[in-house]
């Protein structure tokens, strides 16, 4: 018998009889005062810095965070005008994908938009969608500038894994900068993801 | 079948237990970094007013997950091979260490980077790969000082828990990292910038799973540093090893555990870094996805009506931190990856016998695992059932023969309390009502514990006298 089918064969004698009700009672649809406020103080709490704007501010918004850094990688569909009040050099992962060494450049930033947001824990969803792009991007740069809609903005995970078009694209669930509880179990920011996250939120 | 690999202690739990009692450094490190996380876990699940519902939830999604377990892995194999990844079945650790190290050599390179992996460690990879000339560089923060000091995990979450801030320099000082000073951040520079070239050169990496969905084939790996997604994300060839009882049956049931999960186990509302991955994804990520499915022990604990719920898992190291047995000894005492309350009643199930009979007895039944599982394992219960059930020591097996032969006649009862007490009347005496070590094989009991001594009269006595 190979591996594959004793393996089975035993789970098959091993597993219990009865059928399991799973009770789901907890809640899916919580619906807070100020979602914005809400996520702004999760955000904080780790790290995070959060600038908001309005629609027509964002090109300006995003001038300013990014002022001092002289280049930027963006997906393929991070709009034009997003980027039209920036000075520096704009490379694109497209036609061609950009090389993992030009993303660890010194001084890179990647702007990025998200797919959901979730304010009770402070979370950004990516779900590689056109203005995400690979994973690779919003990984190896030191600094993520994340654009946030405030539509894209819900109270729990229950409501944010719904709101996915697709769960098996490569999904990556972002909360903070990166950091490890490794030592002495007290959470430290900065390991080997971006250091610096920002989070631009786009008010209507 | 049995499980095998680092799951089984080589020596007995009391004895390693003595020998960690007398490092004080140890203790005082584990009872700092067990204290800050308990509050912060505390007040993390005191944020979530839906918490016991989630709890009930957590449960019976993986009970379901056991009783649906043969369909359900068929299922999770289909769809992930229809997704591009190649889907591995092992028996125990051996195998599943043997099929990895090939899959490995396959691929012509000598390193491989490596994500923590509670499985991984199971089977003894490292120690495979190592013999088969390839280093495994391991990539999370604590599993990389516990790498370089030569030593061997002793938390299932912190590796490293049991070195202070001070030592952990040390130990990256001595392996030539450099960190100007022992502040956390400047521990995390240095690793960072000693992993970073081996991110962006390596040819594979190694993971484990938090998760397996079962309807979609897609992998969850939970994380804080970063180093997972870095694996995940920029070697050509990933393999990962999944414990069979990680699958969850749909994508929905992450709503569950992705809430339970971060807050049990590092005390944090989110943990920074969470990746979902379902085989290839052209022009992103890995070309080439393995996926061994991993028994080595967990059929043998399924069969079991009461220790089964130990397959629960979800791994958040929840129970060592309130555990009051591990706070003092530490994760090496329990001589398996699998330490702390969790360890006690995996282990034993997934090994049978040997050195891991003495676990089920590292414990005070306190409960206080119990109310921090988030998926409601009562560990208590399957520790006594463990006990029941398991091989009882010599000491153990005379004692009690003794006692139900005194008990048997109401004579020899009587007569044994009173040879008891008077026995007793010079003892008292002299150590004032404790004694801290009996002849064998009562000797068994006060190894660990002082014995209290006889009362000076019996309830019969009293009731007689006091009726009178
Ligand atoms: S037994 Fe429960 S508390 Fe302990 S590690 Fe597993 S899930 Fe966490």
């Amino acid at each position: 018998m190979n591996a594959r089918e004793e393996v089975l064969r035993r789970v098959r004698a091993a597993r219990p009889a009865e059928q399991v009700v799973v009770p789901r009672d907890y809640e899916v649809a919580r619906e807070p005062d100020d979602l914005v406020e809400l996520l702004v103080d999760r955000l904080v709490d780790y790290k995070a810095t959060v600038h908001r704007c309005t629609g027509d501010g964002l090109a300006g918004t995003l001038a300013e965070v990014l002022a001092g850094t002289e280049r930027i990688v963006v997906p393929s569909g991070v709009p034009q005008e997003w980027l039209s009040a920036y000075q520096g050099d704009v490379m694109r992962d497209e036609p061609r994908p950009l090389a993992v060494a030009d993303l660890d450049a010194p001084g890179i930033a990647v702007v990025t938009g998200c797919a959901v947001v979730v304010a009770e824990t402070g979370t950004l969803i990516l779900d590689a969608g056109p203005d995400q792009g690979r994973r690779a991007l919003t990984l190896v740069p030191d600094h993520h500038i994340c654009v946030v809609h405030n539509g894209q903005i819900v109270a729990g995970v229950p409501q944010a894994l719904r709101r996915l078009a697709d769960p098996t694209r490569p999904l990556t669930l972002v909360s903070g900068p990166s950091a490890t509880s490794d030592i002495e179990l007290n959470r430290v920011e900065g390991v080997h993801g971006p250091r610096r996250l920002d989070v631009v939120i786009v008010d209507r | 079948m049995t499980g095998t690999g680092n799951i089984v202690a080589r020596k007995a739990f009391p004895a390693a237990a003595k020998e960690k009692l007398t490092d004080t450094q140890l203790r005082a490190n584990l009872r700092r970094a067990t204290h800050t996380i308990r509050d912060k876990r505390l007040r993390v699940v005191g944020e979530v007013p839906d918490w016991e519902a989630l709890r009930v939830a957590g449960a019976a999604i993986k009970d379901d997950v056991l009783s649906r377990l043969p369909e359900l892995l068929e299922r999770f194999e289909a769809a992930a091979t229809a997704a591009g990844a190649v889907v591995h079945w092992a028996r125990d650790a051996a195998e599943a260490a043997a099929l990895v190290t090939d899959l490995v050599q396959a691929t012509g390179t000598t390193e491989v980077v490596k994500i923590k992996s509670m499985a991984t460690q199971e089977i003894g990879l490292n120690e495979e790969l190592e013999a088969a000339g390839i280093a495994a560089v391991e990539t999370d923060l604590a599993e990389l000082i516990v790498q370089l000091a030569g030593d061997t995990p002793s938390h299932i979450l912190v590796p490293a828990i049991h070195y202070n801030r001070s030592q952990i320099r040390d130990i990256f000082t001595r392996n030539g990292l450099s960190a100007l000073t022992d502040d956390p951040p400047a521990l995390a520079e240095a690793a960072r910038r000693h992993l970073r070239a081996k991110f962006l050169s390596a040819k594979v990496a190694i993971s484990g799973a938090n998760f397996a969905v079962a309807e979609s084939g897609t992998l969850v790996v939970v994380e804080s540093e970063g180093n997972g997604r870095m694996c995940l994300t920029l070697p050509e060839t990933l393999i990962s090893v999944v414990g069979i009882e990680k699958l969850v049956p749909t994508f929905r049931d992450l709503e569950v555990f992705l809430q339970l999960l971060p807050r049990s186990s590092t005390g944090e509302r989110m943990n920074p870094y969470t990746s979902l991955w379902t085989g290839v994804t052209p022009g992103d990520g890995p070309r080439t996805v393995h996926i061994v499915l991993v028994d080595n022990g967990r059929t043998d604990t399924l069969a079991d009506e009461v220790g089964r719920q130990a397959l629960r898992c979800i791994r958040c190291s929840a129970c060592l931190n309130v555990c009051p047995v591990y706070e003092r000894v530490g994760g090496h005492a329990y001589g398996s990856v699998y330490p702390g309350p969790i360890g006690a009643i995996l282990s034993p199930q997934m090994s049978g016998e040997g050195a891991n009979s003495t676990l089920p007895y590292a414990s005070t039944l306190c409960g206080a695992c119990y109310d921090a599982c988030p998926v409601r394992i009562n560990i208590p219960e399957v520790l006594v059932h463990l006990r029941q059930t398991g091989p009882h020591p010599a000491a153990e097996r005379a004692a009690m023969r003794a006692l139900s032969w005194t008990m048997r006649s109401r004579r020899r009862y009587a007569a044994a309390l009173r040879a008891a007490r008077r026995g007793a009347a010079p003892v008292r005496w002299a150590t004032g009502g404790k004694v801290r070590r009996l002849p064998w094989p009562m000797s068994a009991w006060t190894a660990a514990r002082d014995a209290p001594l006889p009362p000076k009269q019996t309830f019969r006595e009293w009731w007689a006298r006091e009726r009178a």
